[in-house]
């Protein structure tokens, strides 16, 4: 199995984040892989370890997603493959599910798998647009994945539940939440991935017809209604407070 | 022409809200660029909902017959429509079906897409389309600039106003087409009454209720307003409930016109998820959780008589 996974630097949630023009200021942000592409990794790592194969974990954006890329070497990819552009460009889903899906069609890759969504723009697009490009099946959302050779049996969330489905690779995969347990990079891991080679793409390499998306503008968070804590003797005067706050003032129940 | 075409949903046979939401949408960026607004729906029985989105700005009311849901069917029968209808711009949900088939959508149209696009406005005859990034911490504004712009919308951001469509009833001949994942089995029983994602009330507990046994408190209050029962992550990871409840960062997002918290303290990441909230309410001892800081109405008091008190209230003046 030739299994790629998609690596995204985002930054921690816990960052303080300036809001420039049209992008970020970055100084002081403290970026890490978003969390369910950490099970997109595992995932991979499982595959070969079971089926065997090769894991390419690939990343796209600046220069600094090469630490993501070092951190998936540490936990056990065997290639690490960044498609270097600037940081906005990831604000575009099909520009970057090009990117992506011209060096999978490349490499010749049995399994994609990445994060049911990305932490900074939360669009769930990526992967599943990959899949259409390659024109090969998705199981979105996955929490178990099972291979028969080329068959492939999965149980993923839907909404109110689960359901299991079956289809085949090649295909696209997105990790939930409970698909696994990512391992913690071993020490030796970490000082092996200082020295292992990434091999840099450029856009122009892969071929893409570019963005198609233009970001306008970046604004900060609007302002929240001004909060107020409510004053009462017992629990009986804190609730007819609120059933009147809520119907008669705020109007939503 | 400038058309606007409006992906609907329905769940258990009856319209979601959020096809209302967005004709309303629609109908307005329609008046801006001056086009029709076409709303489909996924449906053989579409006679059944075209008064209700002719009522709020649909001209077309368009039913496919795509059968059960395949997120491949859903976007083969999708695109077909387009493909006739041609329009300009094209409003799908952000929700968990919405998320599979509008990004095969976009790809078969070649179009570029903003997801979870949470305020639309025109500008220069083209959409803008605002998200928040960044778990909240920013907002960004975009425009598509292929020739088809499409947007998911997040549920619950959109108003709904009425407004007269034509509201003319066809029925397409689009086809799901070939499927290459099939459907064994769905196990429907760990799930909540009413689905996170596109609920207006939602009740959470965090790790303030102590233990599962207590559930029922906060379930009470979530029956007795028709609301979707949310929790912590804390919560989930202790295995006091199921993760299908968690509200956050590696949970659900969620934009409920009002979300009550009982128990929770507010760790940034549960923020990140239910922080687009329109009214917060925060029912906790701890005076100086973070919770308090977006709340529009803090309760500094014991969860277990003031979540009580709340559901008895609510009961008397809501019969």
């Amino acid at each position: 199995m030739k299994i790629v996974v998609l690596v995204k630097q985002v930054p921690d949630t816990e960052t303080n984040i300036k809001v420039g023009d049209k992008s970020i200021n970055e100084a002081g942000v403290k970026w890490i892989i978003s969390p369910y592409d950490e099970f997109a990794i595992e995932e991979g790592i499982r595959i070969r370890e079971k089926s065997g194969g090769e894991v390419i974990a690939v990343s796209l954006g600046p220069d600094r997603v090469v630490e993501a890329l070092r951190t998936a070497y540490a936990m056990g990819v065997d290639r690490a493959v960044h498609v270097k552009v600037d940081d906005y460009v990831t604000f575009d889903s099909t520009y970057t599910s090009e990117l992506l899906a011209n060096f999978i069609k490349a490499e010749n890759a049995d399994v994609v798998i990445g994060g049911r969504q990305s932490i900074d723009t939360d669009s769930s697009q990526v992967v599943v647009q990959i899949a259409e490009r390659l024109n090969v099946p998705h199981v979105a959302m996955a929490l178990k994945l099972e291979f028969d050779g080329n068959k492939v049996t999965a149980t993923r969330e839907i909404e109110g539940g689960t359901e299991v489905v079956e289809t085949s690779a090649p295909l696209a995969v997105t990790a939930q939440k409970g698909l696994n347990e990512p391992r913690y990079p071993s020490l030796k891991g970490i000082m092996s991935a200082k020295k292992k080679p990434v091999d840099v793409k450029k856009p122009d390499e892969l071929g893409a017809t570019g963005s198609k998306l233009e970001v306008v503008s970046l604004e900060p968070p609007p302002p929240r209604i001004a909060g107020r804590k409510l004053e009462a003797a017992d629990a009986q005067g804190f609730a007819s407070q609120l059933v009147k706050a809520l119907r008669e003032e705020a109007k939503v129940i | 022409m400038a058309d606007v075409l409006v992906v609907g949903e329905l769940k258990n046979g009856e319209l979601k809200k959020i096809s209302k939401e967005l004709t309303s949408a629609a109908r307005k960026i329609a008046d801006a660029i001056g086009g029709k607004v076409h709303t489909l729906i996924i449906t053989d029985n579409v006679d059944a909902f075209a008064g209700d989105l002719k009522a709020v700005g649909a001209d077309a009311v368009i039913g496919a017959n795509l059968g059960d849901f395949s997120p491949e069917g859903y976007a083969n029968g999708i695109f077909a429509v387009i493909q006739e209808k041609k329009p300009a711009v094209v409003l799908m949900p952000h929700s968990a079906q919405g998320k599979e088939y509008s990004a095969r959508v976009a790809i078969k149209a070649n179009a570029g897409i903003v997801a979870d696009a949470v305020a639309l406005s025109v500008d220069g005859g083209k959409v803008v389309a605002k998200k928040p990034i960044y778990s909240g911490k920013a907002y960004a504004n975009f425009k598509v600039s292929s020739d088809i712009q499409m947007f998911t919308v997040r549920a619950n951001s959109q108003e709904v106003t009425p407004k007269d469509g034509a509201g003319a009833v066809e029925k397409s001949g689009a086809s799901a087409g070939e499927v290459r994942t099939k459907s064994l089995s769905k196990d429907l029983s760990g799930g909540n009454k009413v689905q996170l994602a596109d609920a207006s009330i939602i009740v959470s507990g965090g790790r303030g209720i102590k233990g599962p046994e207590n559930w029922p408190i906060i379930q009470d209050l979530a029956d007795t307003l028709g609301a979707a029962l949310g929790a912590s992550r804390a919560t989930v990871d202790a295995g006091w409930i199921s993760h299908s409840h968690q509200v956050g960062q590696t949970g659900k997002t969620v934009s409920p016109n009002c979300y009550i918290a009982c128990g929770i303290s507010g760790a940034i990441q549960h923020l990140a998820g239910m922080g687009s909230s329109k009214y917060i309410v925060a029912i906790n001892k701890d005076g100086d959780a973070p919770i308090f800081k977006v709340a529009t109405y803090g309760v500094v008091a014991d969860l277990f008589e003031v979540v009580p008190a709340l559901t008895s209230e609510f009961k008397k003046v809501l019969g």
